[in-house]
């Protein structure tokens, strides 16, 4: 090889490298970890200190509520709502199980998908949290005193409960609008093609009782068969109003996810509610025979009771004319969010490349000039630009739901784009996004929904985790990001795992629930039938082969804890009365082979676990809770005997006999 | 035999009608502490009643075979009322009779009331701390658990303290004003 060629497979190799290391530069990086500086600050909450608010939020398939801390992200507590949870016992416990039935029975799980706190003249009170069943059609309303279920109302005439629970300004409703369309009535059994015939949809407002918090179904209003999405009420101005969103208008019943996406346009359906309750008042409702449950749970005696109702009114808008009307909104909308003036509509048309907000003073403006397009199944529909305010632009792919600060802003979840899209609400200008890691459904920002929002933070609720935290094989943990937007642009500050799959979720500022919070139920106010007010009266009674044990429990003994007289084929109730009167001393109670789950006893309060024994012997019950130094030692016996034994009924506590040393003297 | 000056005379009367005051507050608190227990547990002494928590004490303190406190264990609660009437009704007699002896009586009655209730306290203290379950779940040999009679004490896990409430304040509040009377009227006394 001469110099020449030398010097050429030289320059080669360089041109080669030098076009390999600017190729490899130009590759893009991924995500970048977009924390700044202060992120951990914002967040950290010391030891013994507490958060600033409580996030409750939706445990989708898991049928729970969780309670988060912000701005820690920190699980305080899963509440039960419409899923059983061996850990306390909840829908397992004689007292509980009732919170479960349905008129199809007994029915263990749900899909909760949206929280509402209650709210006095718009603003959030602090008084109870509303949640939706969206499968086997429910509302349940958790009370913030002790951070329980107590009371759960079943929804007749719905194919699926998913535009719910919102609420009017004063909690004087609560909204629960059917997922999906079904035929309603004596004929049921028709063709699934004949939908646009026989497919109808209802939406129902449920009375709340402004003081016990009560509900009862007062309407329900029959719409076209088309699918609610979400809704919210009107504020303020709009107070009158509520707004729903409606997809598949095109009242497809088979691959909706084509089908159901024909139309350029949906509808957003404002309803006149105090029109309505009117109407109802004036007996313009027809009463219809439709079987519900209604379930509630009273706190003296911590017990379930569960009602059959049989009949619930129904108002048809089609022939009363001004009660409902249609807006049309792009694309299949998913949130429908009202903003905190109640001016402001704003539709997201998930498939939409942009959002469109809708005035109410336009939509009041075209109801009194008749600026109509058209009707649907008799009820009118408003021209677009009749009631439109204007269209935020490019503000990102896939807009599922906004909610607002206290500045006049608006924050969008993408669910396609992955990100978080703040716009001012009047100019529609888009100020700023960050990305979401990944694919955010729900966000929500303090009081974002309401008259006041409190601001400061939102949080994005996702649908995709992957690589956000340490692997835990294929099924993970959901993720959720929390940013600061107290600034101009949202900081992201703290990533947090959830459990379930949250989707809507509302926060609260803490000092609005905590001082309010219940540490033990009184034990003189305690009236379950089955209470035992001291270990004196504790007894175990038999009524036929049902045995009734009437037990206290006390750091560190049960009593009784040694139960003879047992006898295959019985039923055995035990009712656990908790006599400790001191904050955090619950005691549990497990016995062996018992068929449901433990229970978890808190202080002042009685549960009752049942029992069946399954083998003659001697069978050891404990408590489950780590309650004291001798937890271990909480512990107790039940004699089995065989069908026919005519061993008596005996029990005790400390009762020291030593047959077997008897005995062998 | 001096009669007291009319300001002397006044101020007896008042401090025995102060005394009523503790009737409705009060007279002695003890407050303990523990790691599970960082917000304290508190009992507070009346004049013939016990309140806070005293079953959450008493049911702690089980594990070391200390009794359950309760009312019945304080014969004192059915004769105290009728000493503190005694002692009121004594002041106001202070003031009616007008006599010089009569109010170093008094002061010396107060005194020997407060140091009364004090060796009883200390009684009950030593006994209740003292006097254990032989069957107890925790028992430490060489271990009492006597509160203290006035100040803080640690007793295995607890931090104790002892001390007046109102009631007891007004007692010694009562004793400081009315020695202070004393030697207003023995100055006054020299002076004439």
């Amino acid at each position: 090889m001469n110099m020449k060629t030398n010097i050429r497979i030289l320059f080669g190799l360089i041109v080669f490298v030098a076009l390999s290391t600017f190729l490899y530069n130009c590759k893009p990086k991924g995500p970048k970890a977009a924390v700044e500086g202060g992120a951990a600050e914002k967040v950290y909450v010391a030891p013994g200190k507490y958060d600033e608010f409580y996030n409750f939020v939706s445990g989708g398939f898991n049928g729970q509520m969780s309670v988060y801390g912000l701005p820690s992200g920190r699980l305080l507590k899963i509440i039960p709502v419409f899923s059983v949870f061996p850990e306390n016992g909840y829908g397992y416990t004689e007292e509980t199980k009732d919170m479960l039935k349905t008129s199809r029975g007994y029915i263990p799980w749900d899909d909760l998908h949206h929280v509402e706190l209650s709210e006095t003249d718009g603003v959030h009170d602090g008084r109870w949290a509303f949640a939706n069943g969206n499968n086997t059609p429910r509302v349940a309303r958790i009370n913030l005193k002790t951070f329980r279920t107590d009371e759960i109302i079943e929804l007749p005439n719905s194919g699926g409960n998913h535009s719910s629970p919102f609420i009017t300004e004063n909690t004087e409703y609560v909204i629960a609008g059917t997922r999906f369309s079904i035929p309603m009535g004596d004929n049921r059994d028709v063709p699934i093609s004949s939908f646009k015939k026989n497919f109808k949809g209802t939406v129902s407002f449920i009375k709340v009782d402004p003081q016990s918090g009560r509900m009862s179904i007062d309407f329900q209003l029959r719409t076209p068969g088309f699918n609610f999405d979400l809704s919210h009420s009107g504020k303020g101005p709009s107070h009158d109003w509520f707004f729903f969103s409606c997809y598949n208008t095109e009242q497809a019943y088979t691959l909706l996810e084509v089908n159901a996406s024909q139309k350029d346009k949906d509808y957003i359906m404002a309803v006149n509610w105090k029109k309505c309750a009117e109407y109802v008042k004036q007996g313009k409702g027809i009463k219809v025979k439709s079987n519900y449950t209604h379930n509630t749970f009273d706190e003296k005696s911590s017990t379930a009771t569960s009602t059959l109702e049989k009949e619930v009114i129904q108002l048809d808008p089609a022939e009363l004319k001004d009660v409902v009307y249609f807006i049309p909104c792009p694309k299949s909308p998913h949130g429908c969010d009202v903003d905190p003036t109640g001016e402001y509509i704003v539709g997201s048309g998930k498939l939409a490349a942009l959002i469109p907000v809708f005035s109410f003073t336009k939509f009041q403006k075209a109801i009194a000039d008749k600026a109509f397009e058209g009707e649907f199944a008799g009820m009118p529909v408003i021209k677009y630009e009749a009631a439109l305010h204007g269209e935020v632009k490019r503000p990102g792919l896939g807009p599922l739901h906004t909610e607002f600060d206290e500045k006049g802003n608006a924050y969008t979840s993408m669910f396609i784009s992955s990100e978080i899209v703040k716009w001012n609400v009047k100019t529609l200008e888009v100020l700023d996004r960050v990305p979401t890691y990944y694919s955010i459904g729900h966000l929500s920002i303090p009081g974002g929904d309401t008259k006041k929002p409190w601001g400061k933070y939102v949080v994005a609720y996702n649908k995709i985790t992957k690589d956000r935290y340490l692997p835990t094989g294929p099924e993970l943990a959901q993720s959720a990001q929390l940013y600061d937007i107290s600034g101009d642009k949202m900081q992201l500050l703290l990533d947090f795992p959830t459990v379930g799959e949250p989707h809507y979720a509302q926060s609260i500022p803490a000092n609005m629930i905590a001082p309010n919070s219940m540490k033990i139920y009184k034990i003189e106010e305690n009236t379950n039938p089955y209470v035992s007010k001291g270990e004196g009266k504790t007894k175990v009674e038999r009524k036929g082969n049902q045995v009734h044990v009437y037990m206290t429990a006390i750091r560190s003994h049960l009593t009784p804890d040694n139960i003879e007289g047992i006898r295959m084929g019985d039923e055995v109730y035990f009712h656990l009365t908790n006599l400790e009167q001191d904050w955090d001393v619950p005691h549990g109670f497990a016995i062996r082979g018992a068929a449901n789950a433990e229970m978890l006893v808190l202080p002042g309060e009685t549960q009752t676990l049942k029992w069946k024994p399954t083998e003659v012997g001697i069978v050891p019950f404990y408590c489950t809770d780590f309650c004291s130094a001798l937890h271990q030692e909480m512990s107790g016996y039940v004699r089995v005997s065989p069908v026919g034994s005519n061993v008596p009924i005996k029990f005790g506590t400390g009762v020291v006999e030593d047959t077997d040393t008897k005995e062998a003297h | 035999m001096k009669s007291l000056k009319p300001f002397t005379r006044i101020a007896a009367g008042l401090s025995a009608l102060a005394l009523i005051i503790a009737y409705f507050v009060p007279i002695w608190q003890i407050l303990m502490w523990a790691p599970q227990y960082p917000e304290g547990l508190t009992m507070k002494i009346w004049i013939n009643n016990l309140t806070g928590n005293v079953k959450t004490i008493s049911g702690l303190n089980h594990y070391i075979g200390m009794k359950t406190i309760e009312v019945s264990m304080f014969p004192e609660f059915s004769y105290m009322i009728y000493l503190l009437g005694a002692l009121i009704m004594f002041g106001l007699l202070v003031s009616w009779v007008n006599k010089r002896f009569m109010l170093a009586a008094y002061f010396l009655i107060i005194l020997g009331a407060g140091a009364a209730g004090l060796v009883d306290f200390y009684n009950w203290g030593y006994d209740y701390g003292h006097n254990l379950n032989p069957d107890a779940p925790i028992r430490i040999p060489g271990m009492a658990y006597q509160p203290p009679l006035i100040g803080t004490k640690v007793l295995l896990n607890f931090t104790a303290f002892s001390g007046p409430d109102i009631g007891a304040w007004i007692l010694i509040g009562v004793s400081f004003l009315l020695f202070g009377l004393l030697v207003y009227e023995w100055r006054s006394k020299k002076n004439n």
